[in-house]
C-alpha cells in the first residue's frame, strides 16, 4: 500500500501551489472577523520573517533590528498620508524606499562586522529608531502616542473597510513576496549570497563582490520590512513608537529561526508557532515570553537547523556536531 | 624589454601594527612557475594575499597585465584573470562537486565558455568528472585540494596564485599534486607558488625567491637556488 507521504509527494509543485494558495483564499470564508484578524497579522508577519530571511537566512547576518525598518515604513506612510494627503495606496513605495534608504545607511559602515558584532550594532540602530520615534523627532513623530487618524485605504474606487479586504490585501503582497524571494534564492545573488554564508574569504576569492552581495541583502531585506510596516497602517490608523520595540525585532528573528533559518516554508512554520497560535491560544499570549524562550531552548536542543529547515542548512548545521 | 605579466615593486603589507611584508620586490613572467619559499611567517601567504586584494598594502605597487591593481577590490582582480587558491582547501563541504566548480565560474556569464572550461577542468582531472555529482565533503583529501585547484581554473585564470597546494596530503599525492601544477603550467597558466616543501617547488618552478621576516633575501632561478649553500642548509635540511 501506498504510503500517505509518498502519495503526498506525488502532487507535482505547481499542484501544491494551487492547492495552497487555494485553501489561503478560501480559509478565511467561513471564519468570523476576529480569526480573519488574526490571519491577517498572520500574513504580516510572514512577509516580515520572509524579508529578514533574505538578511539572516540567505547571507548569513545578524539583524535584531528589522522591527526599526518595520516601523519606518509605518511612520512614512502615515506621515505622507497625514501632512501631504497622499493616497494610502500611493505611500506604499516611498515606505519600501525609505526603509531600503535606511537599510543601506545603517549597513554600509557595519558590513564589514562579523555574527556577534553585528548583531550588537542592529539592535542599538533598532533602538535609536524607537527612541527617536518617542522623542517626537524633527516634531512630526507624535512622540510616544504616535500618530492617527489617517484615511481608509482606496484601491481603484474600492475603500478596504472589513478584516476580510485586508487579508486579501496582504495575502496579494504575500504570494508576490513569496514569488520574489523564490527567484532571488535561485538567482546569481542568490548564490554570492550562500558563498558568503559559508566562506566569505573562498567567496571573495571566486570574485564574489561580497560586500555588494551583503549590502543588497540589507537594503532588500529592510526595504520589504517598510512594505509590512505600509500594509500596516493600511489597515490600524495608529502607528505608536511600539512597533520598533527591541521584542518586534526578536519575535522577527525567532520566526526565521524557529522554522529553519534560510527556508521558505519555515517562515511559514515560524510564523505559525510565534503569532497564530499565541493569538488563538490566549495563554500562550499571556505566557508569549515564556513561550517563545522555551520554543527556542526547545528546538535549539531538539532540531538546532528548523522546523522545517531548508536542505543545505540543514547539511550545514549537522555537519558542524 | 619585456614586460613581466606580474610585477610587484616595494610592497609593505600590516596586519594592524604588525609589519607583516618589508618590501617585497618580484616579478613574474608570463608561462613561467614562480615559487615563494621559506619559513612559516616569513610574509609568503601576506604576498599573495596582497596581491589577490584580500588585504590592502600600505605601501608599495602591484602591476599585473598593465593594471593596477594596489587598491582593487579582490571581485574585480579576479576578473582580470588573477585566482588565489587560498591555503587549506576551502572547498564547500556541502554543496556537490559540480556545483564548486560552478562557484568557480561565478565571474563568467557566457554558457558556451563555461562549458569550455569545465571540460577542460575535467580533463586536467578525471577523478572529479566522476564524482561530480559527490557532495564536496565525502571526497578524499587529494580530491578535495584538487576541486579546489579546478574551482579556481574554471575562471580561467592567467595566473594561479597557490597557496601552499601539498599541505597535508600523504606523500604520494604531493607529488601528484605537483605532476598536475606543472602540467596546468604546461597548458598556458602561468603560476605563483607558495610552498613549504620547498624541494618539490623549486623541483618544477623556473625561479624561486627567498622570503625571511617579510623580505626578499635570495631570488634566482629554481635549479640555481636548489645548489646554494644557504637554501641547502636553511629549507632543504641538510646540513
Amino acid at each position: 500500500m501506498v504510503s500517505l507521504r509518498a502519495r503526498l509527494r506525488q502532487v507535482p509543485p505547481l499542484g501544491w501551489q494551487v492547492g495552497l494558495l487555494a485553501l489561503a483564499i478560501l480559509l478565511p470564508l467561513p471564519l468570523n472577523d476576529y480569526y480573519r484578524s488574526v490571519l491577517w497579522r498572520t500574513g504580516i508577519y510572514a512577509i516580515l520573517g520572509l524579508s529578514l530571511n533574505i538578511i539572516v537566512g540567505y547571507a548569513g547576518l545578524f539583524q535584531l533590528g528589522h522591527a526599526a525598518f518595520y516601523a519606518l515604513g509605518a511612520y512614512t506612510s502615515a506621515l505622507l498620508n497625514l501632512h501631504f494627503d497622499v493616497p494610502l495606496v500611493l505611500t506604499w513605495p516611498v515606505s519600501i524606499l525609505v526603509a531600503a534608504v535606511f537599510g543601506y545607511l545603517i549597513s554600509r559602515p557595519i558590513l564589514h562586522l562579523r555574527g556577534d558584532y553585528l548583531c550588537i550594532v542592529t539592535i542599538a540602530f533598532g533602538e535609536v529608531v524607537r527612541l527617536a520615534l518617542v522623542n517626537n523627532i524633527f516634531g512630526i513623530t507624535g512622540g510616544a502616542n504616535g500618530l492617527s487618524g489617517m484615511d481608509q485605504t482606496v484601491i481603484f474606487g474600492l475603500t478596504l473597510r472589513s478584516p476580510l479586504h485586508h487579508y486579501y490585501l496582504v495575502l496579494f503582497f504575500l504570494v508576490l513576496t513569496l514569488v520574489a524571494v523564490r527567484r532571488l534564492e535561485n538567482s546569481r545573488l542568490g548564490r554570492a549570497w550562500m558563498y558568503v554564508r559559508e566562506d566569505e574569504m573562498a567567496a571573495e576569492a571566486m570574485g564574489v563582490d561580497t560586500t555588494r552581495a551583503k549590502l543588497l541583502a540589507f537594503v532588500l531585506g529592510s526595504g520589504w520590512a517598510g512594505l509590512a510596516g505600509a500594509l500596516y497602517v493600511a489597515r490600524i490608523p495608529v502607528v505608536s513608537p511600539d512597533l520598533a520595540r527591541f521584542i518586534e525585532s526578536v519575535v522577527m528573528f525567532c520566526i526565521v529561526v524557529l522554522g529553519g533559518t534560510g527556508s521558505i516554508p519555515g517562515v511559514f512554520v515560524g510564523t505559525l508557532g510565534m503569532i497564530t497560535l499565541p493569538e488563538i491560544f490566549r495563554f500562550l499570549k499571556t505566557w508569549r515570553d515564556a513561550w517563545m524562550g522555551g520554543a527556542m531552548v526547545a528546538m535549539m536542543i531538539a532540531r538546532p537547523e528548523g522546523l522545517w529547515p531548508s536542505r543545505r542548512i540543514r547539511m550545514e548545521i549537522r555537519e558542524e556536531e | 624589454m619585456r614586460v613581466p605579466l606580474l610585477r610587484v615593486e616595494n610592497l609593505h603589507t600590516y596586519y594592524g601594527h604588525v609589519h607583516a611584508l618589508k618590501g617585497i620586490d618580484l616579478e613574474v613572467e608570463e608561462g613561467e612557475i614562480v615559487t615563494l619559499i621559506g619559513a612559516n611567517g616569513a610574509g609568503k601567504s601576506t604576498t599573495l594575499r596582497t596581491i589577490s586584494g584580500l588585504v590592502r598594502p600600505r605601501e608599495g605597487r602591484i602591476e599585473f597585465n598593465g593594471h593596477v591593481l594596489n587598491q582593487m577590490p579582490a571581485h574585480k582582480i579576479v576578473q582580470l584573470g588573477i585566482c588565489h587558491v587560498p591555503e587549506g582547501r576551502r572547498i564547500f563541504t556541502t554543496l556537490t562537486v559540480m556545483e564548486n566548480l560552478m562557484m568557480g565560474a561565478y565571474t563568467l556569464r557566457d554558457k558556451g565558455t563555461i562549458r569550455e572550461n569545465l571540460r577542460r577542468v575535467f580533463d586536467l582531472f578525471p577523478r572529479l568528472a566522476e564524482r561530480k555529482n559527490q557532495l564536496g565533503g565525502t571526497l578524499s583529501g587529494g580530491e578535495q585540494q584538487m576541486l579546489t585547484i579546478g574551482r579556481a581554473l574554471m575562471s580561467q585564470p592567467r595566473l594561479l596564485l597557490l597557496d601552499e597546494p601539498s599541505l597535508g596530503l600523504a606523500p604520494m599525492l604531493v607529488r601528484a599534486i605537483f605532476e598536475t601544477i606543472r602540467e596546468i603550467n604546461a597548458r598556458g597558466t602561468t603560476i605563483l607558488l607558495v610552498e613549504q616543501n620547498a624541494r618539490a617547488a623549486l623541483k618544477i618552478a623556473h625561479r624561486a625567491y627567498v622570503l625571511e621576516t617579510g623580505r626578499v633575501v635570495l631570488a634566482g632561478p629554481a635549479q640555481e637556488l636548489m645548489r646554494d649553500e644557504r637554501v641547502r642548509k636553511a629549507y632543504l635540511g641538510e646540513r
